[in-house]
């Protein structure tokens, strides 16, 4: 026992412990492409106890007291952003929240020139979203202090991933061999893109589902040149629920419509609403989450949406831990 | 670097079960009484002086533990970072007589850190603190209820507890460092 000096013996951190701090390498949080599994599970692992702060009569701890964590939103967003608000508040952060079209962006100030303007201000953290796939990378690469992606045009939206995945996690355990499906606009949804890239280390069965157009070819030969092998496109959904631990459906924007991409809102409910006679098809016990908002009628009824087997509310308070792990872990002070 | 045994098995156990009647006759028995331990070696060190009650006064003893990570005062203003772990607090400690225990006692900042995570969980009738072992240097006024042992040290002196329920054996050391650095140690 003599030669167990390692820090985390000196500390006093649970040497059972499989992740250690010293394996996150994130300054900023884009998406989860360049995430390790070490990091995923330590992102887990703080949540589960920032799940147990959610439940006390307090929910505050002083962790971040001091902190200043702004949003900064280019596209409309309650839950998102009322998700970070709170989690920030619960870590006893300060928080400034710019709505794009109220502030100088709408006099014509760059991107660059706000998020400038905040750092100078001495925020400590910018949570942006924006419109636009890439912004925030463009943002990180002009400033000095972290940048977390509240979601970027159809790119990635990583806390939304990481706490979809959670969920999972929380509810199945492992998750090697079960199948999830996720139904809808995959082209254009940045929750399907982290969420791929999360699920790679979990050996899932990860199957895409939704009309020719909203998942071409070319999105197909991505996936395969990307070497994402955990990932199918089964274009039918009765046969894409068949057996299902999960199932996903996606919040299908009605702007689809006129851009030809989906012939007519009937006929997509026709074809791809999950309903209960769908549900059937499924296991037993299969669980529905959603990203919300959800269009109630559309591609999900709201019977399911509200059946004993939804994890949505579920989802919504454990992104308050996952939110609150991952400010904890860019703007709790540095790595040693 | 030489390493010292300052504490054998037998030596913590004759220091629990002393801190355990020294618990008892400061709190006149064991009505109320509640013991949370702080991570990671306060939580064994707590369920041994539970254990010690409870054979003497036969009384059911609840015990908690406790993670600091999110109090500690380190976190934002030095940078120092580790990771969270749960916080089991499976009884109201309000009215309750919580006896804190701390496997070493030194700057006295994990315990005010404790303390803090304490109230938030509720309204303790007394919070008392037990360690097994006091190495002194304190920067805070706090100090200790119930002390297994008191070991004057130097700060480029590490003191080391191993217990068997973590470290498969019960040992105390006391190890010289080559390079002082304190933030490592014991906070």
């Amino acid at each position: 026992m003599t030669t167990k000096t390692s820090k985390a013996d000196q500390i006093g951190e649970d040497s059972l412990n499989k992740v250690t701090i010293s394996c996150w390498r994130h300054r900023n949080i884009l998406d989860l492409d360049d995430f390790s599994q070490d990091e995923i599970s330590l992102v887990f692992e703080i949540a589960d106890s920032m799940i147990d702060i959610l439940s006390r009569k307090v929910k505050k701890v002083p962790t971040l007291r001091g902190k200043t964590i702004a949003t900064m939103f280019y596209e409309p967003s309650t839950r998102t952003r009322s998700s970070f608000e709170i989690a920030a508040k619960y870590l006893s952060a300060d928080t400034v929240s710019l709505d794009a079209a109220k502030s100088s962006v709408a006099k014509g100030e760059s991107l660059i020139d706000s998020l400038r303007t905040l750092q100078a201000l001495k925020v400590d953290v910018i949570i942006i979203r924006h419109p636009s796939s890439g912004a925030p990378y463009t943002a990180a690469e002009h400033l000095n202090i972290p940048i977390i992606n509240a979601g970027d045009g159809c790119h990635a939206h990583p806390s939304q991933g990481l706490l979809d995945l959670y969920t999972m996690k929380r509810n199945l355990g492992s998750l090697k061999g079960r199948k999830v499906v996720i139904i809808g606009d995959i082209l254009h949804s940045r929750v399907a893109r982290s969420f791929i890239w999360g699920t790679r280390f979990f050996e899932v069965n990860l199957v895409l589902c939704g009309p020719p157009p909203l998942i071409p070819e070319g999105f197909k030969d991505m996936i395969g040149r990307l070497e994402l092998n955990h990932v199918t496109v089964e274009h039918n959904l009765n046969k894409a629920v068949l057996n299902a631990d999960v199932i996903m459906p996606l919040r299908i924007q009605k702007e689809r419509q006129q851009s030809g991409l989906i012939p007519s809102i009937r006929e997509y409910v026709q074809q791809y609403q999950l309903d209960q006679n769908r549900l059937y098809k499924a296991k037993p016990g299969v669980l529905i989450m959603h990203p919300g908002p959800v269009n109630e009628g559309l591609e999900i009824t709201r019977e399911v949406a509200y059946s004993s087997k939804s994890l949505i509310e579920q989802q919504v308070t454990n992104g308050v831990a996952i939110r609150m792990a991952l400010l904890y872990l860019v703007a709790g002070g540095e790595n040693k | 670097m030489s390493e010292k045994v300052l504490l054998n098995s037998s030596d913590i156990e004759r220091a629990l079960v002393r801190i355990a009647h020294e618990i008892l006759e400061r709190n006149k028995g064991a009505t109320d009484i509640a013991f949370v331990g702080i991570k990671t070696r306060g939580v064994p060190l707590a369920q041994r002086l539970a254990r010690i009650i409870q054979g003497m006064e036969k009384a059911e003893i609840p015990v908690g533990s406790l993670d600091i990570t999110l109090y500690r005062d380190d976190v934002s203003s030095l940078g120092f970072k580790h990771v969270v772990q749960q916080t089991y607090v499976p009884f109201d400690i309000t009215n309750k007589h919580v006896i804190l225990v701390d496997d070493v006692f030194y700057t006295g900042r994990s315990i005010r850190s404790a303390m803090d995570a304490l109230m938030d969980l509720g309204r303790p009738r007394t919070i008392q603190l037990a360690v097994l072992i006091d190495r002194g240097h304190r920067e805070l006024p706090i100090r200790a209820d119930f002390v297994g042992k008191n070991i004057p040290t130097a700060r480029n002196e590490s003191i080391k507890v191993f217990l068997s329920e973590v470290d498969a054996v019960d040992k105390v050391t006391v190890v010289k460092r080559e390079e002082v650095n304190d933030d490592n140690q014991n906070f």
